[in-house]
């Protein structure tokens, strides 16, 4: 669905442009003409937010680079030096290392906002996965950049991290000591991953782009799961989504603020304030919150291989979701059980999280694999037999109906 | 003039073939030295030469560290009761089932000398702790006996033993 051409230029030089690279009517039908649902809710917001989110990262770790030092010896001395003598070091990295947790969770938002409203479903696979493909290169990225302060923490995840392949068969020794550049996780290692840590940004900024095109052919998903019919069922996006997603936008910078200036260390772990020591591993080792759901898969199972396993394809499920779901309707607004079962999943991925940061024993470690065999039910057990067994709600003829009511027969 | 059908080949196919032959030979000879640079460099293969370690200072009990290959080696003195704890057990009931005799060198059953490296996800364990009095891993929780072997926990394996050999009665050369 791409915005009617309608622009216009109006001064000579901007004629002259447009005959050569008609870069401002690309701009003008992708964001300031171009049709939204009219009865898109705030949680539509959050892929404005992410965009924001990612540039703030480019810029913040641009500027943090003109300081930081990637080597064994150096790498944590330079960190300090940019904490303390370094004018507004403090700010840019908290910034920065603040910022990250802030792009997780507007990303698990954005995600579970897709899932709720059914967003993966047809015509919408492709920009779903290009979503997932997103999700796995923050991942890669934010562990990438947890290791380069060389703390105890950051050496004692890239150690545990690299170390999950070693579960593969055979070549396991191999790949790991071809990652490490080493024996151990070491300098080669910590060069290599400041050099991708640099580099997957960027990748993430070419997939996004491809995300927002998939997004511009399909259109926007929108609360009723109900394709548009008509223009009375969209308005333009400037203004009416232009000043939601900035609001909304000011709204989350605020809690990103609150972060930073207040408890710019709260998400953070005192051990990483300690430089590496490859002798000694941390008592208690718990990854960032964002990661502790899948730390508590790959805990849950007691064999090493299939931990693993389960780490990996308790996130690769998510790319398989449109299939999985075999529901015709899409939002849940018009599902009453799915609904139920979507909040019970929330549930049990803010569970895993807890348990995550948890010692793995116990009561705890039969609580994770309690819910570890229910996060991948709810994908392969409930997700395809609702769509079978549901009865869905009678959905309205179209958004305008759903917003206006009767009205909108007038 | 001759006419000539698409089936036949001509000299274009064999440009066509010949250009992806050499451009196949070319792509993977510049993929391996991308792929290889990342492996040990030379230096770094050279840090990992054998090391001697004199154990006269090591008193029974004591454990002590020593780092080869970037990489922490346990060295313990082990006690009369430690020994025996290790020893008194039904290899066939343990999880990666290996008598501690094979473990230590013949006549040396003192001294057991391991990679103190966890065979989960690599942390390292702590000494004299966990309920065998061996090494636990904080990480995840692996519990190791007096021999190293894995009692209880995620850890699939012992923990592994580095080739080294006795070069005196109180000296051990480690590679």
């Amino acid at each position: 669905m791409s915005g009617h051409s309608t622009y216009q230029p109006q001064s000579a030089f901007m004629k002259w442009m447009e005959r050569r690279l008609p870069i401002a009517s690309l701009v003008h039908s992708s964001f300031v003409v171009y049709p939204t649902p009219r009865n898109l809710n705030y949680w539509w917001t959050f892929g404005a937010i992410l965009s924001v989110m990612l540039v703030a990262q480019l810029v913040t770790g641009i500027v943090l680079v003109m300081h930081y030092t990637p080597h064994e010896t150096m790498a944590f001395n330079s960190v300090e030096h940019l904490m303390r003598d370094v004018n507004y070091g403090w700010l840019i990295r908290y910034l920065h290392s603040n910022g990250a947790a802030m792009f997780f969770l507007a990303a698990y938002v954005h995600m579970f906002r897709g899932m709720y409203y059914g967003s993966y479903k047809e015509p919408r696979e492709v920009l779903w996965i290009l979503g997932v493909i997103i999700y796995v290169l923050m991942m890669a990225t934010g562990f990438m950049g947890y290791v380069l302060p060389w703390g105890q923490m950051s050496f004692w995840a890239a150690t545990v991290i690299t170390n999950l392949f070693s579960a593969i068969p055979l070549v396991g020794e191999a790949v790991v000591t071809w990652l490490w550049g080493g024996y151990s996780v070491s300098n080669p290692t910590l060069q290599r991953f400041f050099s991708l840590h640099y580099l997957l940004p960027f990748a993430i900024v070419g997939v996004v782009v491809l995300h927002v095109w998939a997004l511009h052919v399909v259109g926007q998903n929108n609360p009723t799961g109900v394709e548009p019919k008509s223009d009375k069922d969209m308005v333009p996006f400037t203004p009416h989504a232009t000043v939601k997603d900035s609001f909304m936008m000011a709204v989350f910078l605020i809690l990103y603020a609150w972060f930073v200036f207040y408890l710019p260390n709260y998400l953070g772990h005192a051990d990483n304030y300690i430089q590496a020591n490859p002798a000694v591993t941390p008592a208690h080792i718990v990854p960032e919150w964002y990661y502790l759901p899948f730390y508590a898969i790959l805990r849950a199972i007691p064999d090493k291989l299939m931990g693993v396993v389960a780490l990996f394809a308790s996130i690769l499920i998510l790319a398989f979701l449109p299939w999985l779901d075999t529901s015709k309707v899409k939002s849940a607004r018009y599902r009453p059980l799915y609904r139920q079962f979507f909040w019970i999943f929330v549930a049990v991925c803010v569970g895993l999280g807890w348990l995550g940061a948890k010692p793995a024993e116990g009561g705890y470690v039969l609580a994770a694999r309690v819910l570890t065999f229910y996060y991948f039910a709810h994908f392969l057990i409930v997700l395809p037999l609702l769509g079978f067994f549901e009865k869905t709600k009678p959905l309205p003829n179209s958004i305008s109906e759903s917003v206006l009511g009767e009205r909108s027969k007038a | 003039m001759t006419t000539m059908s698409s089936a036949e080949h001509t000299r274009r196919d064999f440009l066509y073939i010949a250009t992806g032959a050499v451009g196949a030979v070319g792509a993977a000879a510049v993929t391996w030295p991308l792929i290889s640079q990342m492996n040990p460099d030379a230096s770094t293969v050279a840090a990992g030469a054998p090391i001697e370690v004199d154990l006269a200072p090591v008193a029974e009990g004591q454990v002590i560290k020593v780092f080869w290959r970037g990489k922490p080696i346990f060295i313990n003195h082990r006690s009369k009761k430690e020994i025996d704890d290790a020893r008194n057990v039904n290899v066939g009931s343990l999880p990666d089932p290996e008598p501690d005799q094979q473990r230590v060198k013949s006549g040396k059953d003192e001294w057991l000398v391991l990679i103190g490296i966890c065979t989960h996800l690599g942390c390292i364990p702590i000494a004299h702790q966990g309920s065998y009095n061996g090494y636990f891993c904080p990480c995840h929780g692996s519990v190791y006996d007096t021999s190293g072997r894995i009692r209880s926990g995620p850890a699939p394996t012992n923990l592994p033993l580095p080739p080294y050999e006795f070069v005196s009665d109180t000296k051990i050369r480690i590679g």
